[in-house]
């Protein structure tokens, strides 16, 4: 392994250090909001001075030999929490504490700091709160029977990804831009002018605040050299003082400095609310280019360097987990995982092929550091070069389920699709799992997922949740009197549009709330063109809004659906009651009749156009209900279909369906087939999941098992190869390789002592795989004993 | 035109250049004892019991292997992968059983793979009339071709049919032109004998150079519950499979030779 000492020491200590709980940020806030004064402020500068407040007051980190400086928390690990925007009770301390997976510890001081200060200040004033009491009882209803999933519930809007901006402009010049911008408002004839001053001025707050921050970073670097023996690390940490001096405030010069201004950008939008998917360098190998090639040419950089610097990155990710989740929140994204995504490759803003050396390097450190965060992926354009992916299949096949493969000519056609500038769809790639997006420009929030298949039991029941017990859909017919498929196939499209509707009525009073409440000031920064638009990232300053449903479940819809037509309607081997009551009992004392449905019908994932045009049918009505409707932001609801781990959740407020599943078990993940449906091999998949139009969705997930063989040797590979470019000339947008053994896989479930770097490929990202639940680990055990069948 | 077929195989990587389908016709002329596809010997569909099994329970199901198939049927099946063999420079492959006992449906099915540019291969035993062979020869690119022994009474032993008219044709494909990728089966005690190996080595050096690659195909015995399935005698109990060290030191020998050599084709 290429690693120094000091990496492998860094790496180490992000590996063993606890994710923990620490109240250091929810005091702070609760400090500042307590001064009374805060309230003749407006909002966005509210937000501004706490950022400040806070940045002003936390503790400062840094580890031993480190070479980029910064933590969200006061240690690796220690990770905050955001009680304006959804406040955790003692209980859900508790939980979080004592969960076996994705747990935080929590230590008595911060139980105390929580009772006595931090809950009895926010309860009932968080954002969540307000989100909740504005929610109509259908949406409350729908939301508990697990119809759907909110996003914004505990989390504030994110799934952004920065452009090339911070490498051509320091803080200052972000401050110039927008005193110019404040000159120039036309305070009689502007109704907007008064909120885009107060905007304005908070970016202009947060700007600060965030050279402050650095400023602190470099007193304490300058004394610590001071302190300094070695003379060798003396040197280092007054270069780093240097460097926290000259950036952000100004454009970075050296590779160095723009990893660093990096970092506290990074810093500032994971502090400054808690959004998904953290935050995200995007196009790494395209924007530290020219700095890395200056430092090699000038002699200032070695490769071995900028190595070693890219290591130090790549652990301060690591340090940082996702902030903690509870309920539903937690069960749809249940892992550490912050979803920051590396995109390598690609095609540069004129359409050329983006591979460059540095590619090739950062390649590298994804395979030597081998850790969870940051995530990575290639993007692979028709333009890029089959050395390009062959390298990448090499860490692939080490089965740490990194980098994951994307297509960018399908990513660039999705976002031109929407309306964007070809040029800015170049500049983008996908961020958190698959999410397509324009960056530096746009604001693509994701907002929830959606249960496809809860849909359908509802309408099997003729509107009532059988789990709940009542009736929370619309009365679309006794599915017993249907005579024709098509009914009832009617009868899933009305109550799929009512839900929908619901969903996105939910949504648009969100995004108003959120608007008005969670404006992000240091955020909006860096989008393009919130500066310009005197307007937050959250409420419609981006160039580009964009708010995603995520539709979950497609293989088992598919599945589901094709066994109703078949068994029921064109073999007419049973009647639905038959089929009803089966469900209802759960199959028991239904073996034979589930048999059939398991083995002996036809399924999506085997390129068989009886089952696949049912996955064709669902698509186009979930897109069709939701696709190009008016956002309360100015921007436009899209859809997408993936789903993190909601797929266990939506399962297990299912009972069982048509297709064989059992009541409570997963469901399919994103468009890959139902686990162990697929007979035919990774063509046959490929063909199936190419049937949807991928180019009017934001992102599709498929993940394909595949057993070490088949990437043995050259020619293995090269195949491989094939197929993904096959795949992406169907316009596929995304495929994952998950390569391990199932005996590996349970060995690890029995020792998972032996096992803790073992990473799996989940659904869009990779996890530990003993941070995983056991029903999540016994899926993928399957899954993979499927595949080396 | 129908022929019975037995199994098509996608994402098929192990029978021929780039990503292949490979599609199995049922009849064989030979029985070998180690016949890794003992469903494709007897020329007839056969009823078989399969069983499925769901949380502990077994659902034994009456399967039919082997389906009468219409020209047309089969290049829709072959038609669905054209993607995938035009990205990795694969194709279609025909194996079996024999696929040449099928001659005239077997023409017919590489015709309109010509037509419609698809690499063709042919993965046969060899054991065919030379007019069959000239029927198929000038539409297949590659013959994947068996040697699976060089002494004839053996041969005859282990197969059931002797080696003459196999290599006979082996030697006419060869001073045609045609590109040939010899496939050997390694099986110890049978065939994995220094003799044998000299012997193979000696008959592909005459073949002027028309053999593009030697396949070593290591002996497993994870066929033998299809013979109890198809009601077929297993003879190879107490028969070892080859190890690693085994097959290296073979794939040396041909290398040796100026062969290109891959394990496991």
């Amino acid at each position: 392994m290429m690693m120094t000492k000091r990496i492998e020491r860094l790496r180490e200590e992000s590996l063993q250090a606890v994710n923990r709980i620490s109240a250091e940020r929810a005091v702070l806030v609760t400090q500042f909001y307590r001064n009374p004064r805060v309230q003749s402020l407006s909002v966005p500068v509210q937000r501004a001075l706490a950022f400040e407040h806070f940045l002003l007051h936390k503790s400062l980190w840094l580890g031993e030999g480190e070479l980029i400086v910064g933590e969200r928390g006061p240690a690796p690990k220690a990770t905050p929490t955001y009680p304006e925007i959804s406040l955790h009770s003692l209980k859900d301390l508790e939980v979080l504490d004592t969960r076996s997976k994705v747990s935080f510890k929590v230590d008595d001081e911060v139980r105390r700091l929580y009772r006595e200060e931090i809950i009895p200040f926010w309860r009932g004033r968080t954002n969540r709160d307000r989100i909740m009491a504005a929610m109509e009882p259908a949406w409350l209803a729908a939301y508990r029977a697990g119809v759907f999933t909110e996003f914004q519930e505990q989390r504030a809007p994110g799934h952004t990804v920065l452009g090339d901006k911070i490498y051509r402009m320091g803080l200052l010049d972000l401050q110039r831009e927008i005193r110019r911008r404040i000159k120039a408002l036309d305070m009689v004839n502007d109704p907007d002018a008064y909120d885009k001053r107060e905007e304005l001025r908070a970016m202009y707050i947060a700007a600060r605040a965030m050279m402050r921050f650095a400023a602190r970073y470099a007193g304490l670097l300058q004394e610590k050299a001071k302190e300094e023996r070695d003379p060798q690390r003396r040197a280092e940490l007054q270069q780093m003082e240097a460097v926290c001096r000259w950036v952000p405030a100004r454009a970075p010069r050296t590779f160095h400095e723009a990893l660093q201004y990096y970092w506290f950008v990074h810093l500032g939008v994971v502090s400054e609310l808690n959004p998904w998917d953290s935050f995200n360098p995007g196009r790494l190998d395209q924007h530290l280019l020219p700095f890395y090639r200056r430092g090699l040419e000038e002699g200032t950089l070695t490769e071995e360097q900028a190595r070693e610097l890219l290591q130090a990155f790549w652990v301060k990710f690591n340090n940082h987990p996702s902030p903690p989740k509870i309920g539903v929140t937690a069960q749809e994204s249940n892992t550490y995982t912050d979803f920051a995504l590396i995109n390598l490759g690609g095609v540069t803003p004129e359409g050329d092929d983006a591979v460059n050396e540095l590619t090739y390097l950062l390649l590298d450190v994804i395979e030597e550091m081998r850790i969870l965060q940051p995530s990575s992926m290639i993007q692979v354009s028709r333009k890029n070069p089959d050395r390009f992916i062959l390298r990448a299949l090499d860490i692939i096949k080490t089965g740490f389920g990194q980098p994951s493969v994307f297509n960018t000519d399908a990513i660039v056609a999705e976002l031109v699709r929407q309306g964007k500038d070809i040029v800015d769809a170049r500049r983008g790639g996908a961020s958190g799992c698959v999410e397509a997006g324009a960056f530096g420009t746009e604001a693509y929030i994701l907002t929830g997922y959606f249960n496809l298949n809860k849909v359908l039991e509802i309408t099997l029941y003729n509107g009532r949740d059988p789990r709940m017990g009542k009736k929370i859909g619309l009365a679309t017919g006794d599915p017993r009197t249907f005579r024709t498929f098509d009914e009832l196939m009617q009868a899933y499209r009305t109550q799929l549009n009512h839900f929908l509707e619901i969903k996105l009525r939910g949504n648009n009073i969100i995004e108003r709330i959120n608007a008005r409440h969670l404006p992000a000031p240091f955020l909006s920064l860096f989008i393009d063109d919130c500066i310009a638009n005197g307007r937050d990232y959250n409420a419609g300053g981006a160039r580009y809004n964009t708010s995603y449903v995520q539709g979950v479940g497609l293989g088992s819809i598919t599945d589901n659906l094709t066994a109703l037509r078949y068994h029921v309607f064109d073999k007419k081997k049973i009647t639905m009651a038959e089929m009803l009551e089966a469900l209802e009992h759960n199959f028991e004392g239904y073996e034979e009749l589930r048999h059939e449905l398991v083995y002996m019908t036809p399924k999506f994932g085997n390129d068989d156009d009886y089952a696949d045009r049912h996955a064709r049918e669902v698509f186009e009505i979930f897109f069709a209900a939701v696709d190009g409707k008016p956002t309360a932001r100015g921007g436009t609801f899209r859809i997408n279909l993936l789903p993190t781990t909601s797929h266990v959740y939506f399962g297990s407020v299912i009972g069982a369906m048509p297709d064989g599943r059992k009541a409570g078990e997963p469901l399919s993940e994103g468009i890959s087939p139902v686990q162990g449906a697929d007979r035919k091999g990774p063509t046959a998949v490929i063909k199936s999941v190419a049937k949807i139009d991928h180019l009017r969705t934001g992102g599709t997930l498929l993940n394909q098992k595949f057993s070490p063989d088949f990437f043995k040797d050259p020619e293995a590979k090269k195949k491989l190869t094939a197929l993904i470019r096959s795949y992406f000339r169907m316009d596929g947008h995304h495929i994952q390789f998950n390569v391990v053994s199932a005996d590996t896989l349970r060995d690890a479930q029995k020792h998972p002592e032996k096992y803790q770097d073992l990473i799996v490929r989940v659904a869009g990202y990779s996890d530990y795989f003993n941070d995983l639940g056991t029903d999540l680990q016994n899926e993928i055990i399957r899954r993979t004993e499927h595949e080396s069948m | 035109m129908k022929g019975l077929i037995f199994d098509i195989k996608r994402y098929a990587v192990h029978d021929g250049p780039g990503i292949r389908t490979t599609v199995f016709l049922k009849g064989c002329p030979l029985s070998c004892w180690w016949c890794h596809n003992p469903e494709g010997i007897s020329p007839e569909p056969e009823e078989v019991v399969t069983v499925h099994r769901m949380e502990g329970r077994e659902f034994p199901v009456r399967e039919s292997v082997g389906t009468w198939m219409d020209v047309e049927k089969v290049m829709t099946e072959i038609d669905k992968e054209r993607t995938f063999m035009e990205e990795s420079d694969g194709g279609v492959t025909f194996s079996g059983g024999e696929p040449l006992w099928q001659a005239g449906f077997l023409e017919e099915l590489l015709l309109q793979c010509k037509r419609r540019g698809y690499h063709t291969a042919v993965d046969t035993t060899g054991h065919i009339s030379r007019k069959a062979l000239d029927r198929v020869m000038p539409l297949t690119d590659l013959f994947l071709y068996d040697v699976k022994m060089m002494d004839p009474v053996r041969h005859q032993h282990y197969t059931g049919v002797s080696n003459r008219l196999i290599l006979d044709n082996l030697r006419y494909l060869a001073r045609e032109g045609k590109q040939l990728f010899i496939r050997i089966p390694v099986i110890p005690t049978i065939n994995d004998d220094a003799e044998n190996i000299t012997a193979t080595l000696h008959l592909l050096n005459e073949l002027d150079g028309a053999v593009r690659e030697v396949d070593l195909l290591p002996y497993h015995a994870l066929a033998a519950h299809k013979y109890e399935k198809f009601g077929r005698e297993y003879r190879m109990e107490g028969v070892p499979e080859p190890d690693e060290g085994e097959m290296e030191q073979l794939r040396e020998q041909f290398e040796r030779e100026g062969f290109r050599v891959k394990i496991g084709g």
